[in-house]
Formats: structure tokens, C-alpha cells, sequence
């Protein structure tokens, strides 16, 4: 991509078995993740009345419904803090995680006709899809900064970990993406999975209740679920519920790089075959 | 003297038919197979590429023809990093561009402006390139005007203008051209030839793929000619073409499609022949000047179809149209057919005699609706050829110049004797 005045040479053979990752075209490729991410921001939101407002209502209106139905009536407990800012600061990472899900899983099919005219390393669709998501997301973090200012919760000094748990959430998304992605070129099954794997996903992550009402020897399980991590994680940095960083947090994180690197060497594998199949 | 541009070694890229018809299996389909390999049969895929081997000198202006299937498309998607070959090797010094992807990436939402650096980004470009360029662009596309408009607006002139503009500022080592000139109105495709050969004078690699004869005869010195995935021959571009345009076309005066030349698209249309037939009636690849013809194409339509056309273009072996005629140009025969009902046709038009000089023909096939639907086309369905016996002039052995010898009344007049003598 860079401007060459010794033209280097590439050769283009079969290549077989697992590829390498060749991060270095990545990088050399990286204006294009600008320009993608770029894109996708600028024609979201275009010829709609409600414009960037969608960012806002989506995670407002759920804690809307979840207050009134479990906080409300059902009374589920919210570790002594209002319900709507206990589930509103999980519904934040939980809509960055979600979209970015939905956005990445179909990034190749629904880039299909660039994939099969012009080269660039394929991993570029999936990761800039996710991270348009971020703009959203900074969006609708304002709404929680003033729910703060309303209950007059102020933010603990644990906020150091929420860049890191932002991270967190997209390195998961970006890895269940990679094998989506993949899988949804040969298998047009993965798009009518998604709805109902992110309703799925949805319950088993502590959003509408508590973590702790999960029984102590289930704890362990129930951590093998990422978001799990990242939204106890938030919930303590910003509203200093529950326990710091342990345990939990690791056992997320490690599993959200194990999915993210075996979905690297997937994706790589089958990249030879989109521009064929897609 | 020059450097090798592109080595290509052995190059061969194999398609799996099964996956191409049944495209997407589903996951259940896996699961209920067991995941177990399927048994490589030898009628399941099909080579698209085979054995191809050869090299591009930088500077040079390399024309590549084949008909529509042959591998064309599929080479030059594999010199392009889309798709991997199978086997072989390719080696290329310097950054591809290519203009068969014109337009790719084109946002409807987004603005002229933005699209050109999405563009260019897609293409390879940098972002202080594009923006150095930028100007020379969109002068180029002449779309001053509408640079903040959302090219879902521009018309399609327009829209291609501003796409092919983008690619042709890519200013690759290498460049790879295919049927670009197919679109756009004759102004431009003039202003798109014109880029290509200051492309080609700036010393760069141009690989021109084309179905215009007489635009790679204008454009290249050699050519590739590929036919069924192989490289069949490698001369200076006249020799190539004439090579391409007879190369087995002629079995004996005529043409019957197998049915993997025939596109899944032109259903119901199905074409099955096309002869010519002198006079007597009788199949022949040698006409005369001299005497009447007939061309006939047979097909078969699937289903009724209504307003069908079915229609022949006559050119030279150096691409040049003679004419178009169509089996529905005349009023009567067109308000009679109307509608065609499913069954099985025949064509039939009658070349009068004195028409075309001697030489070699080529037929092309067009069915279609006007400007709803092309069914089929073949550009290159046959070829024959025309002999002089018997047209005027004989009496001197000579070639005449032109593609037509009609039978013209010449007078004579002698202004000394003051007498007019008729010639005959």
C-alpha cells in the first residue's frame, strides 16, 4: 500500500494448511480500518429522523422496561444501588458488545461485493464494524455521566479499569465475531443465529440482576462468559458495587483471548475462500 | 532491457461445480453428512485455469481475448490477490490496479467527495495521494458541480464517470484492464482509451482484457489468446485476433452450443445452432460474393416470451461492425410475433447477393427485449468466408479494399466523339 520507488515483488501461490497471521499487511492496511470505520459512522444514522438519538434510546428505553418489570415488580435485588443506573451501567458495555456482534458477524457477506474485486486483508471488515460501535457507546456514556450527577453517585476511583474493560468487550466481540464472520460465508445459518444468540447471551450475563445471586460454586461457570467480567467490572468502577478486579475477571479475559486468537487463525484459514464463496 | 513485471508459472485454479451450484450448504447438511469427506469425483469441479504459464515485460501492453467462460476473469482475479490459484506460481513486481473493479465500495449515501477517498482507500491508495489527486479527479469525471452530493443522486453517467476517474488515478506499476469500454457514453469511452495509452507511454504494464477487437488491436502489440482455461497462444495482436476469431469457430458453417457456453441467465432462451447455408441449401463455411445466402440461428424458448428479438451483427475479423439486423426489424413481422410461444425456432435471414467483398466474417448472436432483458449474445458465434467468383472485377486478380463489393451501374462518357456509351 505504501508508495514504492523500488517496486517490491509479491508472489501469489496456493497456500496450504493454517496461514500465518502476516499482521504486517494488517498494519499496512491500516488507513482502510480508518476509512471503513469512517464510513460506517457516517451512513448509520443517514435518512433517519431520530439521527445519533438511536444511540441513546436503545440502551435507555431497555432500562426503561427492565426498572419498571424487574426492578419495579419483580423486585429483583441491585446491590443497594437504584435499579435504573445498576442496569443502565450494564446495559452500556452490553449494547457496545452486542452491536458490534450483530455489525462484525456480517461485515463480510454484506461486503461481499468488495471481497470478491479487490484485495486487502479481510480481517479489516469485522474490525472496523466493531469499532464504529465506540461511538455509540461514548454517546451513551453521557446519559450515565448525568444519571450519576441525578442519584448523586459519585465515581469511585476505580475508574482506571474501564478502558481496560471497554477492551475487554470489544476483544470479545472481535473474536466470537471472527469465527461468526467466517462461518457466515459458507453457512448462511449464522445469520439467523444471531438474533437469538444475542438474546441468549443477554441472560446469561448479569444485566437485568445481580452476579451474586449466582450460588458460589456456580461462580466458576458462570465466569466463562466475558461479558460477565465486563460488566461486574463496570459496575464496580463506576458505582463500587461488588468486588474489585479478581478471579472473575480473569478467567473472562482469558477466555475472550483464547476465542480471539483461535478466531484469527479460523478466519485466516478460510480467508483463501470468501472471494469463491461469499 | 526491460525488467519482468509479471512471471506467471504453471498457474491453475480449480472450481468446485458442486459448491458453485448448491452455493450455500447449510450447516445441517454438514452435520447430517457426518462431516465426512466428500469423494473427490472427477465431474464435480472443473478447472477454470490450467497450465498457464507466461510473462509481461514492464512497459508492456499485453492484450488478452477468450470467450465469455474461457478464464479470463478468473486470471485475472488471481493476479489481483482476490482469489488463490490452486496450483502455480505468479510473481509480480509492483502494485496491481485494476480497472475491473470500478466503482467498488461506492457508498450511495455518501457524497462524491467521500467516496472518492473510500474509493482510493479500497483501491490501495493513501490519504495524502487521494488528496493530492483529488483535483485532477474530479476534473476528469467532470463533476465539479456535484462533488457534495450523495452519488446515490448523480445519474449513471455520472457515477461511472467518477469511479473509473478514481481507478485511473490509482497509477499502479501494473494495470489491469477488463471491458471497462463496454459502458459509458462514446465521448468517454474515447477519454478512458486516451488514459490508457498515457498509462502504457508512462512505461507502465498494462494487461487489456477485452471483447473489442479493434480496441485491442489499437491498444496492444500482443496478446493471449485463452480458450478452456489454457493459454492457446501468444503472438503479435493481428495474428492473435485472427487466430481467436477463426480458431475452431467453423465447424463446417456451423456453431452448435454445448451447454456450458450457454449462460444460466439466458433462460428460457436456449440457443442451439447457427449455419450458413448457400445457396443450394447445403451447410457451408465458403460463400460466394456472387450469390445470395442464408444465416439461420435455431433455438428453443422454455416459456412464451413476449417482444423477443432475435437478431445477427456481422463484423470483420479485425472487430468492425458491418451491421446489425434483427428478425423483427420489419413492422409486419414484429406486430405478427408479438408474443413467442415455448417450442422450438428457427431464424432465418437472406444475405443478398453482392453484398460483402471477399474475406473472412464473423457472426455474432444477439437475443434480447428492447431495453428489457438481453437473453444471450455471442460476439463471436461463426466464422466464414467469402469468395470472389464471380463478383465484378475478376478480370484483375487483385484484393479489393472494403468489406463490401456491390454491383454498381457505372456510365462512360466520351466528351470528344460527343456520344454516350452505357456501360454496363
Amino acid at each position: 500500500m505504501s508508495a514504492m520507488n523500488e517496486p517490491r515483488t509479491i508472489t501469489i501461490k496456493p497456500s496450504t494448511g493454517w496461514a500465518a497471521l502476516n499482521l504486517k499487511d494488517l498494519w499496512d492496511y491500516r488507513e482502510l480500518i480508518y476509512f471503513f470505520t469512517w464510513r460506517d459512522l457516517k451512513v448509520r444514522y443517514k435518512q433517519t429522523l431520530l439521527g445519533a438519538s438511536w444511540a441513546v434510546l436503545q440502551p435507555v428505553l431497555t432500562m426503561v422496561v427492565f426498572s419498571i418489570f424487574f426492578g419495579g415488580l419483580a423486585k429483583v435485588p441491585s446491590d443497594g444501588v437504584p435499579y435504573p443506573i445498576f442496569s443502565y451501567t450494564a446495559l452500556l458495555p452490553w449494547t457496545l458488545f452486542s452491536k458490534a456482534l450483530q455489525d462484525a458477524s456480517r461485515s463480510l457477506v454484506s461486503s461481499a461485493n468488495i471481497i470478491s474485486k479487490v484485495y486487502f486483508p479481510r480481517l479489516i471488515l469485522p474490525i472496523s464494524s466493531t469499532l464504529a460501535g465506540l461511538v455509540d457507546f461514548a454517546i451513551a456514556f453521557v446519559v450515565l455521566l448525568l444519571m450519576m450527577v441525578f442519584y448523586g453517585i459519585h465515581p469511585t476511583a476505580n475508574l482506571w479499569l474501564l478502558p481496560l474493560l471497554i477492551l475487554l468487550a470489544l476483544i470479545t466481540a472481535i473474536g466470537v465475531s471472527l469465527w461468526l464472520s467466517a462461518l457466515n460465508v459458507m453457512y448462511r445459518d449464522v445469520g439467523h443465529m444471531l438474533p437469538f444468540l444475542n438474546q441468549f447471551w443477554m441472560y446469561i450475563t448479569p444485566i437485568a440482576y445481580s452476579s451474586s445471586i449466582v450460588p458460589e460454586k456456580w461462580r466458576f461457570v458462570y465466569a466463562l462468559n466475558p461479558l460477565t467480567g465486563v460488566v461486574e467490572g463496570f459496575r464496580w468502577a463506576l458505582l463500587g458495587t461488588g468486588e474489585g478486579p479478581g478471579i472473575t475477571l480473569l478467567i473472562s479475559s482469558c477466555i475472550a483471548i483464547l476465542i480471539t486468537i483461535s478466531g484469527l487463525f479460523y478466519f485466516r484459514r478460510m480467508e483463501r475462500k470468501f472471494a469463491d464463496l461469499v | 532491457m526491460s525488467k519482468t513485471a509479471i512471471r506467471v508459472e504453471n498457474l491453475g485454479k480449480k472450481y468446485n461445480i458442486g459448491a458453485l451450484v448448491v452455493k450455500y450448504p447449510t450447516l445441517r447438511d454438514k452435520i447430517s453428512d457426518g462431516f465426512k469427506r466428500h469423494e473427490k469425483n472427477a465431474d464435480n469441479f472443473i478447472w477454470a485455469l490450467k497450465d498457464v504459464s507466461f510473462e509481461v515485460k514492464e512497459g508492456q501492453v499485453l492484450g488478452v481475448v477468450g470467450r465469455n467462460g474461457a478464464g479470463k476473469s478468473t486470471l485475472l482475479k488471481i493476479l489481483s490477490r482476490v482469489t488463490e490459484p490452486t496450483e502455480g506460481l505468479v510473481e509480480i513486481r509492483g502494485r496491481v490496479g485494476s480497472l475491473l473493479e470500478v466503482g467498488t465500495g461506492f457508498h450511495p449515501e455518501l457524497t462524491g467527495r467521500e467516496n472518492i477517498f473510500l474509493n482510493g482507500a479500497i483501491l490501495g491508495m493513501r490519504r495524502e495521494e487521494i488528496g493530492s489527486k483529488f483535483d485532477e479527479i474530479v476534473s476528469f469525471a467532470e463533476v465539479e458541480k456535484f462533488i457534495d452530493t450523495p452519488v446515490k443522486r448523480y445519474s449513471s453517467g455520472m457515477y461511472l464517470r467518477l469511479a473509473f476517474a478514481v481507478a485511473a488515478h490509482l497509477e499502479p506499476e501494473i494495470l489491469v484492464v477488463d471491458e471497462v469500454l463496454a459502458v459509458g457514453d462514446a465521448e468517454f469511452q474515447k477519454k478512458c482509451l486516451g488514459k490508457m495509452s498515457d498509462v502504457a507511454q508512462q512505461g507502465r504494464t498494462v494487461l487489456f482484457v477485452s471483447h473489442n477487437m479493434s480496441a485491442v488491436l489499437r491498444l496492444t502489440q500482443e496478446t493471449l489468446v485463452i480458450d478452456h482455461g489454457q493459454l492457446l497462444m501468444r503472438g503479435p495482436t493481428p495474428e492473435a485476433v485472427d487466430f481467436y476469431l477463426s480458431k475452431g469457430l467453423t465447424q463446417e458453417g456451423q456453431k452448435i452450443w454445448m451447454e456450458d457456453e450457454i449462460a444460466t441467465a439466458a433462460k428460457p432462451f436456449r440457443p442451439i445452432a447457427i449455419r450458413v447455408l448457400d445457396k443450394h441449401g447445403g451447410v457451408a463455411d465458403t460463400v460466394r460474393s456472387a450469390e445470395p445466402f442464408v444465416i439461420e440461428i435455431e433455438y428453443e424458448l422454455g416459456k412464451p416470451l413476449k417482444g423477443l428479438r432475435v437478431g445477427i451483427y456481422l463484423l470483420t475479423t479485425r472487430g468492425e461492425y458491418i451491421f446489425t439486423s434483427f428478425d423483427t426489424d420489419d413492422i409486419k413481422q414484429y406486430e405478427a410475433n408479438t408474443v413467442r410461444q415455448a417450442g422450438r425456432y428457427v431464424s432465418r435471414c437472406k444475405i443478398p447477393a453482392n453484398l460483402l467483398n471477399e474475406g473472412r466474417y464473423v457472426i455474432g448472436v444477439n437475443a434480447s427485449t428492447y431495453l428489457i432483458k438481453r437473453y444471450f449474445q455471442d460476439d463471436q458465434a461463426l466464422l466464414f468466408n467469402v469468395d470472389p467468383v464471380g463478383a465484378p472485377g475478376m478480370q484483375w486478380v487483385e484484393t479489393r479494399l472494403g468489406t463490401i463489393r456491390p454491383v454498381l451501374n457505372w456510365q462512360i462518357e466520351n466528351y470528344e466523339s460527343g456520344e454516350m456509351r452505357h456501360g454496363k
